[in-house]
């Protein structure tokens, strides 16, 4: 399953190539014209059927969070720094794989019989731990690893409720936003009436650099950013909102961080998913920021949107989605594109 | 100018909804243009901006006049079963002024913030202590859902010399450009006032607007923050000092060239002005003026205390001062 290659693929913010390599041959097939740009995004088009003169991008961005290496110590550990957002709690005890070869290390943490009263309510930074890689030496290390590899959660993909009627609850790493590529890679199966861009982009998680470049040059009229966002639906004392829920659907953003979404588009999401019966959620707003942000900026202004397939326990070790809200997600996204040249003429 | 202001502010059009500041603004234009020669367009981009350009002579600058139609304001983040709304800020919104204000939704739903019990009075609250009250009894009945926006509800009111009015905090620039629209005879240059979308929250439609514009010499006009009030932070900028010439703010260093002649043309015209240095906060200024190549670009701010709060207080003097600066400044050739 395409899905499960991609989230175990491994694809730190500038080093994509495992992830697009994947989606290269997902999509071959599919493709009127393919080419990577000199980001490093790959730029897919599936030409229309002739009814619309619009040009569509829909993005996805293959990148995830990930650390760097950035020193190696004389015994043989190693330094690294952060790439994208990544909640220093989550770091400790982690086991993580390194490099192009994939190289095993673990974070390092002290263990419970060597730490002091206190210790233990309080948060280690990024900068006090390092990577273990079981090396002797730098010599020995060096081997292995070199400054600037960067390093992935070691996950698997498994599944979790496997029942009929169920959820169809998946786990794994780097959902976000590999579920997103996951659903472009099947709305290119389709043909619209008009021509589409499917984007396939880099460095998302370190300020959309690579939506911005490719976005300038395939100069849309619409854009469609496809990301995977965070449910939050831990038990809270307080009656807040967790951001979004599974099994509810895609969410669609009305506003976050990065962007507004134009009112027609959102408005096109919602009543496409109450017509066909295809469950979708709103996104809570002030939340996160997508490929969107930088798509909607360039050139004059383009008229753009979010919709993410929800994920609990995103930018972490494991996250946890359901295939049924995935497969939502990529019919309201093929039903929202036909219906899409209607929706621009207002 | 009072009574285009109190209309303007009168409007509801936080960041993104900017609809019905825009409508207004286009029929005031239209209403302006009607009794003028024609070689003038009106168009509104895709992300909402609406520009209106003069056309000049093939002697004379591209200019991009620029003032934004947004205001700050909230956005509902969830609606808990009681139907009390959660929310987030649209833009730079002070927790300090928020309990006891009203609001008012986009779809006309009026609401109250509260403020939860807090454990501590003596700090200032986060703004996820706060919710709003739209009066209902239960989650089935709220009319406001998840994603609307409303901004602050607060009346006009003149006090002496000085007005007061929520959302001076653009549309007071908006108003500028609108009289000088009407005031500005001939000029050898092609100007474009251009009514921003999305300041608020990132300088957003100036900066696609400069993009389509592509002008060589650009003035946004905003307020700014004033040292003249008990115990302020430093600052020499004082209501009814006249207009304020921008040297330098949080996100630009305005082009010299573009301040110093502004500077001459209120010095030539006798008209009253100060420079203003302002710390924290920028105006579209700062997007245009990194467009394309990069574009000499200034500001003209009305001076304003308590802004973001939803009293914010001018002195239309300043502001007729602004205007005549720039009807001066762009009557005649410009040298930079």
């Amino acid at each position: 399953m395409l899905l499960q290659k991609l989230s175990e693929a491994t694809g730190v913010s500038g080093n994509e190539e495992p992830v697009r390599a994947l989606l290269l041959e997902a999509v071959r097939g599919l493709a009127d014209e393919c080419r990577i740009d000199t980001m490093g995004n790959m730029i897919v088009l599936r030409r229309g059927t002739g009814g619309s003169p619009l040009r569509v991008m829909v993005a996805a961005h293959m990148d995830e969070i990930g650390l760097m290496i950035t020193q190696i110590e004389d015994n043989g550990v190693l330094h690294f720094a952060k790439v994208g957002g990544i909640d220093d709690r989550l770091l400790p005890a982690k086991p993580v794989l390194i490099g192009p070869r994939k190289v095993n290390g673990v974070v390092t943490f002290k263990p419970v019989h060597l730490t002091e009263k206190g210790e233990r309510d309080t948060v280690v930074s990024w900068k006090q731990l390092c990577i273990d890689i079981g090396a002797a030496s730098r010599a020995e290390a060096e081997k292995l690893v070199q400054k600037g590899d960067t390093a992935v959660f070691a996950t698997d993909y498994c599944e979790l409720d496997t029942a009929a009627g169920g959820w169809r609850t998946v786990a794994g790493k780097a959902f976000d936003d590999r579920a997103g590529c996951a659903v472009v890679a099947e709305l290119l199966e389709d043909r619209y009436p008009f021509d589409l861009y499917a984007v396939f982009t880099v460095q998302e998680e370190v300020g959309l650099r690579g939506a911005r470049t490719a976005a300038f040059s395939v100069k849309p009229d619409c854009g469609i950013a496809v990301d995977c966002t965070g449910a939050n639906e831990t038990p809270k004392k307080k009656d807040l909102s967790p951001s979004t829920r599974l099994g509810e659907g895609p969410a669609i953003t009305i506003r976050d961080n990065s962007f507004i979404a134009d009112p027609r588009l959102v408005d096109l999401f919602f009543s496409t998913g109450s017509r066909l019966g295809i469950p979708c959620q709103s996104k809570m707003p002030n939340v996160g920021g997508t490929d969107a942000g930088a798509i909607h900026m360039t050139h004059e202004g383009v008229p753009s949107i979010t919709m993410a397939v929800p994920c609990r326990y995103i930018h972490a070790p494991k996250g946890i989605l359901s295939l049924r809200d995935f497969e939502n997600t990529v019919r309201l996204g093929r039903e929202a594109l036909r219906r899409l040249p209607e929706t621009m003429k207002q | 100018m009072k009574e285009i202001i109190r209309k303007l502010t009168g409007i509801c059009g936080p960041s993104g909804s900017e609809g019905p500041v825009r409508e207004s603004i286009r029929a005031e234009v239209q209403r302006i243009l009607a009794g003028k020669a024609k070689g003038t367009e009106l168009r509104t981009d895709a992300m909402g901006n609406l520009i209106v350009t003069r056309h000049g002579s093939p002697s004379g600058l591209k200019v991009m006049l620029a003032a934004h139609m947004d205001e700050i304001g909230v956005v509902v983040t969830h609606v808990d079963e009681k139907g009390f709304c959660r929310f987030a800020n649209v833009g730079g919104v002070r927790a300090t002024a928020l309990w006891g204000s009203r609001v008012l939704f986009t779809g006309g739903a009026v609401g109250v913030i509260g403020l939860e019990k807090l454990e501590d009075p003596s700090r200032v609250p986060g703004l996820d202590r706060f919710y709003i009250d739209t009066g209902i009894v239960g989650k089935a009945d709220c009319r406001v859902k998840v994603g609307d926006v409303g901004c602050f509800l607060r009346d006009y009111a003149e006090m002496g010399r000085l007005i007061t009015a929520k959302a001076l905090d653009d549309r007071i620039g908006c108003a500028i450009l609108l009289q000088a629209l009407d005031e500005l005879k001939d000029s050898p240059h092609e100007i474009s006032f251009v009514f921003t979308v999305q300041e608020e929250v990132g300088l957003r439609g100036a900066t696609t607007s400069a993009f389509g514009v592509e002008p060589n010499l650009a003035i946004a006009v905003d307020v700014t923050g004033t040292g003249d009030t008990p115990e302020a932070h430093p600052m020499s900028v004082r209501v009814g000092s006249g207009a304020a010439i921008k040297v330098k703010d949080g996100g630009m260093l305005a082009h010299v060239g573009v301040k110093d002649w502004l500077v001459r043309t209120a010095e030539a015209g006798g008209i009253p002005y100060q420079l203003e240095v302002l710390e924290g906060g920028t105006t579209d200024a700062t997007s245009i003026q990194t467009s394309r190549a990069g574009v000499p670009a200034g500001v003209l701010s009305v001076p304003c205390r308590y802004v973001h709060s939803p009293s914010e207080v001018v002195d239309c003097g300043d502001a007729e001062a602004v205007v005549r600066i720039l009807t001066a400044g762009l009557s005649r050739g410009i040298q930079l």
